[in-house]
């Protein structure tokens, strides 16, 4: 049957059934690969181990910074003194965003102090740039950071600085505020971390 | 041509009956119902209050129990007494070098012993224990000789003993059937007992592959699947092969 | 076509043979075009070795080859990992239904003889495909480190201990220890998850470049190329494999997956025959399980080597054994020799063949039978008979071949 190359012709039939299937296969082809796509997300072992942190936050002093590991990243708790506060609207305008209008908070952090309670201040310790950790720098005014300092957060990579409610300054390299973790308090002073529900405890 | 086909077909079928277990004690069957929550619940309870005590099962999470329609709340209220997290494996407090020396052996990872052992013996095994001074736990059982596990649930079935009678097997010589009896019932009746043994069993299975039920549920869409491609590619190859015929 | 398509294509084919090598590999590749039943298996195995080698890498990723991990690693990829228990079920069972596929595959070369002249090589090349899916399904199943990964394993490495003078050494070079133990899971898990398969890919492509440079064998055992249209030079009874065997090898693998997705999904276990129930309980070194056997596709070669029980000449009754499971696997290479027969095909052979080889299936599984058992005297003397019924049909094949009464082979090829 040498002559079957000059026989094959598309017909209306063939050219549906050719078309269904491709389409059937392709349909069949995303199904396969979807369990496969789905399989690289972190596992339960990886959600259980990034589960909330609870933090009692008693013996927190004004003006102190406890880190607190969440999913491998560092977290930072800070206790700010009245002057801290009072200092934040001084630096209005020399932040990037000092009304919190990028998405880097859940609602309840989108306000002056970036916080659900004034003083206690939670944030993820990672520079918005490229992910290093800033230094905590309380001290007013030093040589490096120049006379206008305020204290803040002051990252050693490249040189990003922050306020003392995770703001950017401007013309640093980091393009956002830093990055305020879903939280809630349990008591009024058990603090939970990586969850704003009360009942996943 | 046509008879190898049918012959190789044959063989290919036959082996598919299950393999004959290794015991002599003909083994009870387990009527488990895998979709029955209520049944797993009540299992899942037993199985903590007893057997987390000394084995583990530390494949699985407890909020994974999530499967069987608990919350995480009622997880960790009614089941985790550990104190440990909901996200957290299933561990046993009892440490394998203290097991060892209080029991002989450590006590085996639960995870899967469903798929290990089956059902059937489990469900038998869990219900034929017996009084036996010749053992260090002063137990035996029926299906497990000299099993190193005292009959932990011995206050709700009671104390059985053993009693091998002599039967004629119909041959003129005799047999040995051994049978328990219920010495001192406990607070279960045996129909009671049975249920509960049934339902430890049902989680046990539960336990050995928790992804079994979305196995299926997934299985059934695949294959209503394949059957509709399986209309289409014949239809596609007919269609073509007339170039053929 | 459109244009730009058409510049596309023209654009690659300046720089890499594409379009020739989809017309010498597909759209003009002329295969018989009375290919039945048993002719899926070859294009079935191409599509479970790319099921293995897929949801093999998807496994690595979270498989952990270490002797005190590598249990916990399995159960955790089929309870943590995201669909993790599909990706390893379709792996346990793709290693099954690659050697049903390949199994079917050369009874089908047997039943045609496909490994006759000019095709010796292709056979050849077949078995070398045939010896690496082995070692790929040995050292596989060491990985999840169960009581059969652990006990199968130590009895195929006690076998490589009873070769003369070099044995021990040899076995202790393969282990990287004295015993079983975390160094060879180590070692047979490199060579599952790279030597072996990168070794089975190239035989597979040389596989098929060996197929397509002689053409495909057919059921009445003609050659298709010896009756070409004199204008085009195309074999009269032959087809375009694209579009008319790819459409008909799709239709054919549906089917197929009907079985395998069921098998996946519905009984992932077949009944302790594709997932043994003894290796859910971790590998003890120290205490065997009551009842060992193989995974059903080697229990045949494992009832031969139990099957010798007596010292013959100055070997003793294990290496016989030994020496007869390598000989049950190395004979089929011979076939192309053993077979003296003047047609191919067994619907030209005669009875005497016909029932040589009904025999030999049934050889094969009365053993692949008794390989689950534990021996008994009755179950040991049953292994001895058939082990000899499946030499017997190689060794007895050149004269029994010969002597048979053929039928006449047609010149055309029949539908």
């Amino acid at each position: 049957m040498a002559d079957i190359g000059e026989k094959q012709e598309m017909n209306s039939r063939r050219r549906f059934l050719l078309v269904a299937t491709s389409i059937a296969g392709g349909i069949a082809t995303a199904a396969v690969a979807t369990p496969f796509v789905l399989s690289m997300m972190p596992s339960e072992r990886a959600k259980a181990a990034g589960a909330p942190v609870e933090v009692d936050i008693t013996k927190l002093e004004p003006g102190m910074l406890l880190l607190v590991e969440w999913r491998g990243k560092v977290v930072w708790v800070l206790n700010r003194t009245p002057d801290m506060l009072a200092n934040l609207k001084k630096l209005d305008s020399q932040v990037a965003d000092p009304k919190s209008e990028k998405d880097q908070q859940p609602a309840y952090a989108k306000n002056e102090t970036r916080s659900i309670k004034p003083a206690i201040l939670v944030v993820e310790g990672v520079c918005t740039h490229l992910g290093c950790s800033p230094v905590y720098r309380k001290d007013i005014a030093p040589a490096d950071l120049g006379a206008d300092w305020l204290g803040g957060f002051f990252c050693p990579c490249h040189g990003s600085k922050f306020d003392l409610a995770g703001r950017v300054y401007k013309s640093v390299p980091a393009p956002t505020n830093l990055v305020v973790p879903p939280h809630t308090y349990l008591s009024d002073t058990t603090l939970l971390i990586g969850s704003d529900r009360k009942e996943t405890a | 041509m046509r008879k190898i086909t049918s012959i190789l077909l044959v063989f290919c079928l036959a082996p598919l009956v299950a393999f004959a277990s290794g015991s002599d004690v003909k083994l009870d069957h387990a009527q488990i119902h895998p979709s029955d929550k209520l049944s797993l619940q009540r299992g899942a309870q037993t199985f903590v209050n007893y057997c987390l005590s000394c084995h583990s099962a530390e494949y699985m999470r407890y909020n994974r129990l999530r499967d069987i329609g608990l919350t995480e709340n009622q997880i960790s209220d009614n089941l985790i007494f550990t104190g440990q997290k909901v996200g957290e494996l299933m561990t046993v407090a009892m440490k394998t070098k203290d097991a060892k020396q209080w029991l002989g052996v450590a006590p085996p990872d639960l995870s899967v012993i469903a798929r290990s052992r089956g059902p059937d013996w489990l469900y038998t095994y869990l219900r034929k224990f017996y009084r036996d001074e010749s053992t260090a736990t002063g137990w035996n059982n029926l299906v497990f000789d000299k099993a190193a596990m005292p009959h932990v649930l011995y206050q709700l079935q009671g104390e059985q003993s053993l009693m091998v009678k002599n039967v004629d097997d119909g041959h003129g010589g005799t047999h040995e059937v051994k049978e328990l009896k219920l010495d001192k019932p406990g607070t279960l009746s045996k129909t009671e007992y049975d249920a509960y043994v049934t339902d430890l069993v049902n989680f046990l299975v539960y336990l050995g592959e928790p992804a079994a039920t979305k196995r299926v549920q997934l299985g059934i869409i695949v294959m209503l699947f394949l059957f509709a491609m399986l209309g289409l590619t014949y239809a596609l190859k007919q269609e073509y092969w007339k170039d053929v015929h | 076509m459109s244009k730009r398509l058409e510049s596309m294509i023209g654009w690659i084919d300046a720089r890499f043979p594409l379009t020739a090598n989809w017309r010498a590999h597909l759209s003009e590749y002329y295969a018989p075009k009375n290919f039945n039943f048993w002719y899926y298996f070859g294009s079935l195995a191409m599509l479970v070795l790319v099921n293995q080698l897929l949801t093999g890498i998807f496994l690595t990723m979270n498989y952990k080859p270490d002797a005190s991990m590598a249990f916990a690693s399995v159960e955790y990829i089929m309870r943590d990992v995201n669909f993790g228990w599909l990706i390893r079920y379709m792996h346990s069972t793709g290693a099954s239904m690659f050697f049903v596929v390949v199994y079917l595959h050369m009874f089908r070369g047997m039943m045609y003889g496909s490994y006759r002249k000019p095709r010796e090589l292709l056979w050849l090349i077949g078995m070398g495909i045939f010896f690496v899916l082995m070692m790929l399904a040995f050292t596989g199943y060491i990985l999840p480190w169960g009581q059969m990964s652990y006990w199968g394993a130590q009895v195929i490495i006690s076998m490589i201990g009873a070769i003369p003078v070099v044995g021990e050494t040899l076995s202790n070079w393969l282990l990287g220890d004295f015993m079983l133990s975390d160094a060879a899971l180590n070692r047979f898990f490199a060579y599952h998850v790279v030597t072996l398969p990168v070794l089975l890919v190239v035989l597979v492509v040389v596989h098929i470049l060996a197929l397509h440079e002689v053409g495909s064998n057919n059921p009445d055992g003609i050659e298709i190329k010896a009756n070409k249209d004199p204008v085009t030079h195309i074999p009269v009874d032959g087809i375009p494999f694209h579009p008319y065997y790819s459409v008909k090898d799709i239709f054919g693998v549906v089917v197929f997956l009907m079985l395998f997705t069921g098998i996946i999904f519905f009984a992932p276990e077949m009944g302790g025959y594709f997932l043994e129930y003894n290796n859910f309980v971790p590998a003890n070194t120290l205490q065997t399980p009551d009842h060992i056997a193989p995974v059903w596709y080697f229990t045949p070669y494992y009832s031969m080597l139990r099957a010798v029980t007596v010292n013959f000449l100055w070997i003793d009754a294990k290496l016989w054994g030994i020496v007869l499971m390598g000989g049950s696997v190395a004979i089929f290479a011979l076939l192309p020799w053993l077979d003296r027969s003047p047609v191919k095909s067994i619907r030209y052979k005669g009875p005497i063949f016909k029932f040589a080889l009904t025999l030999f299936v049934i050889s094969v599984f009365v053993l692949g039978y008794l390989g689950t058992k534990s021996p008994t005297p009755l179950y040991t003397l049953l292994a001895q008979i058939f082990t000899v019924v499946y030499f017997a049909f190689f060794i007895l094949m050149p004269w029994y071949s010969k002597i048979d009464k053929t039928k006449p082979e047609p010149t055309r090829v029949t539908e």
